[in-house]
């Protein structure tokens, strides 16, 4: 098992190398001189100069690479070029809100979803397993910002229970940061709660039909053991698939609700990056958002290894 | 006949059908009794309704599809009809218990062996983590489970098929029950492990008294195992009686079909053909599994190892084994649907063993192949004329000629040539593994292998493919290889039997000479696994008094 996470560590250098590679090259070879794109459409020969010196553009390429490398390899993911602030410290600054949004949002789809597709699944053909799959279907066509704003609208505006957007720190207590953090959560959640309810009711329709239930149920096992104890974590490989997948495509999903609950974290920061064409912060963002799939794909790997031990690798 | 109370009494039984089936009824106005101390056999054909009737008394019916809507099954006299869900649970595994027919998927893969016997006593007893420990490897010895400590922390995957089994067995007899049922418990093992879980089974039901309801369709089962027999045909009990009498002198028609079917251990004599023409060889053919990747350990399997065989025009080469012998490694390498690791294989003179796959498709129309499974091995999204068609027209064969044989070929296989519009699903597994020799002729080929071709069959429709398969063999002269697992279907239709055993041929000669007279230690222990072998089911009587009469 040691064995196994060792090798996948030393597996992900040589993805983590291409990668960065990849992100050199994006500002590299874009269309024009790097320093020309980031000084801008009014800048003058003196400045795009200046920005060329800078970022050390008058070396040979695989020079440039190495020494971006070696800086990388210090944690140093560069300046940022519109604040002059060095791009850890940005991101350090806007990690918390997204961290915690994601984590969050994590937690109210596995703990709402799953049940729900386990029910639908051993109520298959009733009114029940209708509602929530009609359920799912509506949750998944919903566009992120309509339902955050119906979200406001109805629960900060009209009932006024929690704050219409913004966000409290942690630090500054447990409650006021949960009321922040609800609302833009739930938001988020509930495309993927849809995802993962379906892939749940879809996993446990085929095992309810194995015949090691049929072998539980024979021993005279209650019912819901049978659905938790026997059903369930066997169908759970493919759900822990997708909530991994999900967990990835949620730092997409963070920059539109963010935005809509003006949030401060890394979804802002990207946005804001782009708009500005602040091409170190957007390096440092694809690598590290690059790293975390890749810990993600790790934590997964290593859930199926618990979850079903004839998988070994 | 004993006054005593019956273990298990049905009593004018009906189970409906969802409306739309083919019958109203899957099981009508049943009835029978176990007695203690005794094995029921009930043997039917695939519909008769027998599994059908062992999971309504169990109340494993699937909700709202099959209701049982009259008559009564009586545990120890109570009715088990008349239960809540909460009792009727708390009866099963304690009360009754029952083992399934596949062992491979009857145990949950993701929990421990000796977790998943503990359960039923999680379930139905207050005893101690202690005491329940104690009994698990009480009853993992008593099924004779070597070394239970250790065993006991193994997943089903890591055990052979007889293992599961005997696992399955030792949980459903944790809470001694007083009755047993077994649902084809030994069909989907190997001959070997087979007589063993059967002699187990017998072993156990007289140390415990308990009453065994036994599913089965094999009568040579039926012959070893049981004490009574219920004979059942789509849905009805048609007869019933001691096992001797029944196999002795069957009164009803479709009882004496079902045992004259079972075919002969006794090799059907066949002339002796002049030696003709070998049309497919092999020599030394090898084949290894696995080989490590990159980033995971090498595990090698051995599969097949130096294999030679002849097959000749006309002539039927039969191989025969348990799982995991090499039998279907070597049919796959000969069709290469895989590659073989070495030697050679050649058709006429043309080694094909090794040959890339761009040199290899003007051969592959000279052997063809029939596979076990007439379920999953049509495409069931194509109408059957287009599974007919599609490789003789892949050969360059014009549309109109090609739909022609096809027709040509249903009339052959003893189908309706009209019927080549509709989808595999409209048809029975016997019409299509008849559509599947079909299509395996369609492309005239000169070797015709039979990948277990009859064995998922009813015996009575194994009778009649097995005949087709004999006639097209005659009437083509084709050389044919006929894989199976069972020896009294080898005994009908070979010329020649090689027996493998862990990838080895070790045994390998004509079929009348090795079933007389058998030489290789395995192969004795093949026949003498054989169930019902000290039977002749086509005569009705036992093999003595037959060899007797015809002396």
């Amino acid at each position: 098992m040691l064995g196994f996470i060792v090798r996948r560590l030393l597996a992900t250098i040589p993805v983590m190398g291409v990668v960065a590679l990849f992100v050199f090259l994006m500002l590299h070879l874009s269309p024009g001189d790097p320093a020309t794109v980031i000084a801008g459409d009014y800048a003058s020969p003196a400045d795009i100069e200046r920005i060329r010196a800078k970022l050390g553009l008058d070396q040979p390429l695989h020079i440039q690479f190495g020494t971006w490398v070696w800086s990388l390899l210090q944690g140093d993911l560069g300046i940022s070029i519109f604040s002059n602030l060095p791009v850890t410290q940005l991101i350090g600054q806007r990690l918390e809100p997204t961290l915690l949004l994601a984590l969050t949002t994590l937690i109210i789809t596995v703990v709402v979803a799953v049940p729900m597709g386990v029910i639908a699944a051993w109520k298959a053909g009733t009114w029940i397993d209708r509602s929530i799959m009609i359920f799912a279907v509506v949750g998944f066509s919903i566009p992120v910002f309509v339902l955050g704003y119906i979200l406001i609208y109805f629960v900060s505006l009209k009932l006024g229970l929690l704050p219409v957007q913004g966000y409290r720190p942690i630090s500054e207590g447990f409650f006021p940061f949960l009321r922040s953090i609800t609302l833009p959560a739930l938001t988020l959640s509930v495309i993927y709660i849809a995802l993962i309810a379906r892939i749940t009711r879809a996993s446990m329709l085929e095992v309810l039909d194995e015949d090691y239930v049929r072998t539980a149920r024979a021993k005279g096992q209650l019912e819901w053991k049978v659905l938790i104890v026997h059903a369930l974590r066997n169908a759970a490989v493919p759900i822990v698939t997708i909530i991994g997948i999900g967990i990835a495509l949620l730092i997409g999903g963070v920059v539109v609700t963010e935005s809509v609950y003006n949030i401060p974290g890394l979804g802002r920061l990207v946005l804001d990056a782009i708009l500005k064409r602040d091409y170190p912060i957007i390096q440092g963002l694809i690598l590290m958002f690059s790293f975390v799939y890749i810990l993600i794909n790790l934590a997964i790997d290593i859930l199926y290894t618990l979850i079903d031990p004839r998988i070994r690798y | 006949m004993s006054n005593e109370q019956p273990v298990l009494e049905l009593e004018g039984l009906s189970v409906t059908l969802p409306a739309g089936a083919d019958r109203p009824y899957a099981v009508e106005d049943v009835s029978f009794a176990v007695r203690k101390q005794e094995i029921l056999c009930v043997v039917g054909e695939s519909g008769s309704g027998k599994s059908v009737t062992a999971h309504t008394v169990m109340g494993l019916l699937p909700r709202k599809q099959l209701t049982p809507v009259r008559g009564a099954i009586r545990l120890l006299g109570e009715n088990l009809l008349e239960k809540t869900p909460q009792q009727l649970r708390d009866l099963r595994g304690a009360r009754m218990s029952m083992i399934f027919q596949e062992p491979m998927t009857a145990l949950n893969p993701v929990h421990r062996a000796g977790d998943q016997i503990e359960e039923v006593l999680r379930i139905h007893t207050d005893l101690s983590e202690k005491q329940r420990l104690a009994r698990v490897l009480e009853v993992m010895d008593a099924v004779r489970l070597p070394d239970p400590q250790k065993m006991r922390h193994s997943y089903p995957h890591q055990l052979s098929g007889g293992q599961r089994q005997r696992i399955m067995i030792a949980a459903a007899l944790a809470l001694e029950p007083a009755l047993l049922i077994a649902d084809e418990p030994t069909t989907a093992l190997d001959v070997t492990t087979q007589a063993q879980i059967l002699k187990l089974i017998k072993d156990i039901q007289r140390e415990h008294d308990t009453g065994v309801l036994f599913i089965t369709h094999d009568f040579g089962v039926v012959a070893d195992i049981a004490d009574r027999v219920v004979v059942m045909q789509t849905g009805k009990v048609v007869e019933e009686g001691p096992t001797e009498r029944l196999l002795k002198s069957p009164q009803h028609a479709y009882t004496r079909m079902l045992i004259s079917a079972v075919p002969s251990l006794t090799p059907r004599h066949r002339e002796e053909p002049a030696r003709s023409q070998v049309v497919l060889s092999t020599r030394n053919l090898n084949k290894i599994y696995g080989g490590g990747g990159f980033f995971q350990k090498a595990r090698e399997v051995h599969a097949a190892k130096d294999v030679t065989l002849d097959i000749r025009r006309g002539e039927t080469l039969g191989i025969v084994g348990e799982s995991g012998s090499g039998k279907s490694t070597v049919a796959r390498c000969i069709v290469r649907l895989i590659d073989p690791s070495g030697g050679q294989i050649f058709i006429d003179d043309d080694d094909i063993a090794l040959l890339p796959t761009r040199l290899l498709r003007r051969h592959r129309r000279r052997v063809q192949i029939v596979f076990q499974d007439p379920y999953r091995s049509l495409n069931p999204r194509l109408t059957i004329g287009k599974s007919l068609v599609e490789g003789p027209m892949n050969f360059g064969l014009s549309r109109k000629a090609a739909w022609e044989r096809a027709r040509d070929l249903m009339n052959l296989v003893g189908l309706d040539p009209k019927a080549v519009d509709r989808f595999p699903h409209q048809f029975s597994g016997g019409q299509r593994q008849r559509i599947c020799i079909a299509r395996a002729l369609a492309m005239e080929p000169e070797v015709l292998v039979a990948d277990e071709a009859v064995s998922a069959l009813d015996v009575s429709v194994q009778a009649q493919v097995l005949e087709l398969l004999d006639e097209v063999r005659a009437k083509f002269d084709l050389a044919m290889l006929f894989i199976t697992h069972d020896l009294r279907v080898a005994a009908q239709v070979c010329d020649s039997v090689a027996v493998m055993h862990r990838g080895v041929v070790v045994e390998y000669g004509r079929t009348a000479a090795l079933f007389a007279d058998p030489q290789h230690a395995y192969t004795k222990s093949l026949f003498e696994a054989a169930p019902g072998r000290d039977w002749a089911f086509g005569e009705f009587e036992e093999l003595s008094a037959a060899q007797a009469g015809a002396t």
